[in-house]
């Protein structure tokens, strides 16, 4: 019987980029529904993730899977004879869960969002925390080419997807993370040139016209 | 010394130190539990969970892991063959109990230490509502996944049981805080149930935390964190 898979995902969304791209890495066919997070959540999405009512939701024949690193790590264990995401070592294993579950304590959407939608004191702060975060994972990456060491893993994964992000970062946060963080660019530009990894990702641009969007929307000027 | 060199930075009242003392429990595991005091934290648990510098952090050899979720899962992926197994060895079983672990750490975490601490009645209220939804769902999930056996995990317990079962101990000091039942066999009898056979289970009954020493600790930091909160920044 053929797998049907099915991402239920909003295309400006890191965490269901993050799905794509694992789907990518391991060569996976499924059928992508957009969900229009600016209007009505559909009855599917309801039914899915009754939880949460979120995207993204991975539905393997017919059963959802919530939440985007528990689904990626489902699909590196259900898809597991090609490219793994996860080590085989399992001390390796924890430290790339600790690092992916790191990306999501530290709320990188959370805090990088008050840099395009606050201002004075508040933008500062959320600056020198969105600073000292990237700081923390340049120092975890050292010198390996991925996180993952020489192919994309699992925490790679989980990170790459804030970068289709920084332009709106940066415009709105009036900072360079070039600039301030090197390594970490080098590293997200290494990213985006693997294959599984820019199909997945949206336009830097088109993400920046939806921030600048939703600030309209919030009547941020 | 421990024959497996397994240590572990733990203090009494952590529900999180208690789901890896469970965990190598069921493994049959010896380890050297050194208990932190936090006030000042030692050196070496600052060199071995730098990033966020808490407990529990479980150092096997000289590796170090932290975040007892992680930890439970390396203990069970490295002992695969000793004891039972704590992860399912579905892959959507596995995911599903992940999801309840990560939803409990998120919602019950939250709103049962908010609830404690919350200054005014309807934020005790909105608290004590969110702590009712999860054991509402939980009792879902129990009903659905357990096919009429003790545990989340079936007859054994597993992943989900000793993520939530190692909050019952805070569970019965709110209650006793409150003067109120938070778990009710009204509302959530099966989870009733599976909490009595939880905390009889021969890998969990030795190290929970004696109540009365931990409503003590409880009412400590619940006056530490009011107070915390009420001073002027």
């Amino acid at each position: 019987m053929a797998d049907e898979v099915i991402l239920l995902d909003f295309w400006p969304s890191p965490f269901g980029m993050r799905i794509r791209i694992a789907l990518a890495e391991k060569g996976i066919k499924y059928e992508y529904k957009e969900e229009d997070l600016l209007s009505n959540k559909s009855p599917l999405l309801l039914e899915m993730n009754p939880v949460h009512k979120k995207v993204p939701v991975l539905i393997h024949n017919g059963k959802p899977i919530a939440e985007s690193l528990i689904a990626v790590q489902y699909i590196d264990e259900v898809w597991n004879d090609k490219s793994p995401l996860l080590p085989s070592d399992p001390y390796q294993r924890s430290q790339a869960r600790f690092w992916a579950d790191f990306v999501d304590k530290k709320k990188i959407y959370e805090v990088a969002k008050n840099l395009w939608t606050k201002k004075g004191e508040e933008q500062e702060a959320a600056k020198k925390e969105f600073i000292e975060i990237i700081k923390l994972l340049e120092q975890e990456l050292g010198d390996k080419t991925y996180f993952g060491g020489d192919k994309l893993g699992f925490v790679d994964v989980a990170l790459i997807p804030f970068y289709t992000w920084f332009k709106g970062y940066e415009i709105f946060g009036n900072f360079n993370v070039e600039k301030e963080c090197p390594k970490f660019i080098a590293w997200a530009k290494r990213c985006i040139k693997i294959e599984s990894v820019s199909k997945s990702l949206p336009d830097q641009d088109k993400v920046y016209d939806f921030v600048v969007q939703i600030r309209k929307k919030m009547g941020i000027e | 010394m421990a024959t497996n060199d397994l240590k572990l930075l733990s203090t009494p009242s952590s529900p999180f130190a208690l789901r890896v003392k469970i965990a190598l429990n069921i493994k049959g595991l010896d380890y050297d539990n050194i208990v932190e005091t936090m006030n000042p934290k030692s050196d070496l648990l600052l060199q071995s969970n730098p990033v966020y510098k808490k407990i529990p952090v479980l150092i096997h050899g000289d590796k170090p892991i932290s975040e007892s979720a992680i930890i439970v899962e390396y203990i069970d992926e490295v002992w695969n063959n000793n004891g039972t197994p704590i992860l399912p060895s579905n892959a959507y079983d596995c995911a599903i109990a992940r999801f309840w672990v990560a939803y409990i750490d998120d919602k019950w975490y939250n709103s049962s230490r908010n609830h404690l601490v919350a200054r005014n009645e309807e934020s005790k209220k909105a608290n004590f509502d969110q702590m009712e939804e999860v054991l509402l769902r939980l009792e879902d999930v129990l009903n659905k996944y357990s096919e009429g056996k003790e545990f989340f995990g079936g007859d054994k317990i597993g992943f989900l049981d000793i993520g939530f079962g190692s909050y019952l101990s805070w569970l019965r000091v709110t209650e006793k805080m409150i003067g109120k039942k938070v778990l009710d066999e009204t509302k959530t009898p099966a989870l009733v149930k599976w909490a009595e056979a939880f905390v009889a289970h021969p890998a969990v009954k030795g190290n929970l935390p004696e109540i009365d020493k931990l409503l003590e600790f409880a009412k400590g930091l619940v006056q530490r964190m009011v107070a915390a909160a009420a001073c002027p920044k």
